[in-house]
């Protein structure tokens, strides 16, 4: 029957041959209209003799940008700019990540609280926000600094060596000293330690049953490893204190009203969506998870961590991938209160140069540089809160 | 096979609509209007007004394209640009001529792939401070937070002029003017850098105009002209050539009031410059009638100059280097034959 059957089917109506076939076709298809766009735009270019190439990232950018976390003058390249720009968008995006997460956990949990005043605010809260466009958002508290605060000479100080006006918010640091690496140095090691104190005290307990107030303890680790340096240094005291000198406060460190205006734009506004998705993880939780853990004698605090947590993280974590991803996406909104982004310097790079295709093939590759390793991490934490079925 | 078939006819589609063989004329009169790029708000220059008419001097010098083109000053089309949208919009054909006070540089006409005519204001760049500042000169700057347009020349003169005299400064960089005059005004910059012209545009819509000082030094040229793409010479020639009509026009002392008596002048000059003496529309390509139709629609030089941004206005700018050369100023046309 079979030697029949392949007798008679010729191949080109063989099911398998054919996928093949038209699997190469497509990819043929892709490859030559690749080719021809890319072709016919460097022909184009040519024609209205416009520049191509990546060359112009050696040049002399010769702009200045408002604020960066590495030296940076208009003598250096346009690739150290835009170096600049990526390094501001990683920082806004970092700490506004951070900001999210814990004020939308916040509000997401206090929805769900049973007191009715604080769980109807946290509902305002996320309605409101949530419906009003993040670039209004921005433009709102933009204005806010800039209307509501006094100029560099008025400023507000309410406490010593903090100050509060539209040229951002100014506070004293400590000043530079020999300690302060070696703080940081013990925090590492504080960090580490409490990290293997915490898989030991697991470990003794899933063997002995004896249990150990890790939390304690490593709090107490970390908190006083470095205080314990500070101190061994003669506890350094001395504070760089900002001072109004001509236009602006020299000295101490500086806040810039468009980088405070686009992270709060950007935390409060992510922060509804998270503080929904919160919601959901805890709801998806059955309320029967609870009542078993409280009638085997769980505390309030284990039966969130040991039983409600694990379950509904399964549930919050991808979405909670995407409110990341959207927010790193919309730090580019940037642009509009001249906070210098990414998108910023590339913008103003494009058309110092006049070269624009190279220019958004930058922006596009670094955003998705951002959110691909985003995701990476978030996949993998993913993979480690999913459900373990035993 | 049906995907197959997909692809061939979206290859074959884009492959035709990538060529163009066309010239901009030809494309301009197939669709009917000139789309022009201006600037979005910068009084006297280009700014709708209380009934959305759009008014000022680039306005006008766009206005006048259309009439030598079509005869009609009112077949163009104004596309509001900011100054970071403005090249990439002539590079990609969404626009035929780019008329948005934009300074001739080295780099733009030749990697940008654009070629600027004839210069309708010669400015240059200088800093706007609140009179309660105490400064008096940009020498005194140091240290100042610093309100600029990002995708201009200014930005960069700005960073050489501070380079340069080693002062200090910390520039905000907004794309939107609006955005970046109401953040002048309320305090976030000690001052405001842009063209003296625009300096004195946007104090003029300053809550306090009186407020406000343009300090002495002009850090730099900017001959801001009209921008056409790279490789089209008829329609270069045709911008380039409306813009000389302006000036031309105001040294031979015609008007669009006096324009009808002149067409009966018996000086050569002047006959063939409007067309009575036949030859010169022809060489451009367009209709002899072509400056006749510019002076007569839009007015001369000197009349744009004065209703746009002259001492009458609320801009008050003396004619200066924007005078006809044989005033002493820069303005000076290419002979008409």
């Amino acid at each position: 029957m079979e030697a029949v059957a392949s007798e008679k089917i010729p191949f080109w109506l063989n099911p398998k041959i054919r996928g093949i076939f038209y699997q190469a076709g497509v990819i043929c298809c892709f490859a030559f209209l690749a080719w021809y766009l890319v072709s016919n735009t460097l022909h184009n270019l040519e024609k209205q003799s416009i520049a191509t190439g990546f060359s112009f990232l050696n040049k002399e950018s010769a702009f200045e940008v408002g604020e960066s976390l590495i030296s940076y003058s208009s003598a250096d390249t346009y690739g150290r700019a835009l170096i600049v720009g990526a390094l501001n968008t990683l920082k806004v995006s970092f700490f506004g990540i951070l900001l999210t997460l814990l004020l939308g956990t916040l509000v997401g949990l206090s929805r769900l609280s049973s007191n009715w005043l604080v769980s109807r605010l946290a509902a305002l809260y996320t309605e409101v926000m949530q419906n009003i466009p993040v670039l209004l958002q921005l433009f709102f508290w933009y204005a806010v600094f800039y209307e509501m605060l006094p100029s560099p000479r008025g400023a507000l100080n309410p406490v010593n060596g903090l100050f509060l006006c539209n040229r951002g918010v100014i506070f004293a640091v400590p000043e530079a000293h020999a300690a302060h690496k070696f703080m940081l140095l013990s925090l590492g090691i504080a960090l580490a330690a409490a990290f293997f104190l915490r898989n030991w005290a697991k470990k003794r307990q899933a063997t002995t049953g004896k249990h150990f107030p890790i939390f304690w303890v490593s709090a107490g680790i970390i908190a006083g490893l470095p205080v314990m340096v500070w101190l061994f240094f003669g506890a350094p005291m001395n504070m760089d204190m900002p001072a109004l000198k001509g236009f602006n406060y020299k000295g101490g460190a500086t806040l810039s009203p468009e980088f405070i205006a686009l992270l709060l734009g950007l935390v409060l506004y992510t922060a509804a969506f998270v503080a929904e998705v919160v919601r959901a993880g805890v709801q998806s939780v059955s309320r029967g998870q609870t009542e078993a853990a409280r009638s085997i004698g769980l505390r309030s605090g284990q039966v969130l961590n040991l039983v409600i947590l694990p379950q509904a993280l399964r549930v919050i974590v991808p979405p909670l991938t995407s409110q990341m991803l959207n927010l790193t996406k919309n730090s580019s909104l940037a642009v509009a209160i001249g906070f210098p982004d990414f998108v910023s310097v590339a913008n103003t790079t494009i058309n110092q140069t006049g070269q624009s295709i190279e220019g958004v093939a930058l922006i596009m590759m670094v955003y998705l540089m951002f959110s691909l390793s985003t995701s990476a991490f978030m996949n993998w934490y993913n993979k480690k809160t999913k459900l373990i079925e035993r | 096979m049906k995907s197959l078939k997909i692809c061939i006819v979206i290859a074959a589609v884009l492959a035709f609509a990538g060529v163009s063989l066309a010239g901009t004329l030809d494309d301009v009169r197939a669709k009917g209007f000139i789309q022009a790029g201006v600037n979005g708000g910068v009084f006297g220059f280009s700014m709708p007004n209380d009934k959305g008419l759009w008014e000022g001097l680039d306005v006008d010098t766009a206005r006048a394209i259309a009439a030598a083109v079509f005869g009609d000053a009112g077949k163009v089309k104004f596309m509001p640009l900011t100054a970071v949208q403005r090249l990439p919009a002539l590079q990609s054909k969404e626009i035929d001529v780019l008329c948005r006070n934009t300074t001739q540089t080295l780099t733009r006409e030749t990697t940008n792939g654009l070629n600027f005519v004839a210069v309708n204001y010669y400015d240059g760049q200088g800093f706007l401070v609140p009179k309660k500042l105490g400064v008096n000169s940009a020498k005194q700057l140091d240290g100042a937070t610093v309100c600029v347009l990002p995708g201009t020349t200014t930005e960069l003169n700005a960073a050489d002029f501070f380079r340069g005299s080693g002062l200090q400064w910390k520039p905000v960089v907004i794309e939107n003017t609006a955005e970046l005059n109401k953040a002048f005004f309320a305090g976030r910059c000690d001052c405001l850098t842009s063209d003296v012209s625009q300096l004195a545009a946007q104090r003029s819509v300053a809550p306090n105009p009186g407020d406000y000082i343009i300090l002495p030094e002009v850090i730099s040229k900017e001959p801001l002209a009209p921008v056409v793409r790279h490789g089209d010479d008829q329609w270069f020639d045709i911008v380039n050539f409306t813009v000389m009509a302006l000036i031309e026009a105001e040294e031979l002392g015609i008007t669009s009031k006096n324009v009808d008596k002149m067409l009966k002048s018996e000086l050569p000059q002047i006959k063939r410059f409007l067309g009575v003496t036949p030859g010169l529309g022809k060489a451009l390509g367009l209709d002899d009638k072509w400056a006749y139709n510019i002076i007569k629609q839009v007015g001369n030089y000197g009349e744009i100059f004065e209703r746009s941004v002259g001492p009458n206005t609320k801009l008050g700018l003396e004619r200066g280097l924007n005078g006809l050369w044989t005033n002493g100023g820069l303005m000076y046309a290419a002979p008409f034959r």
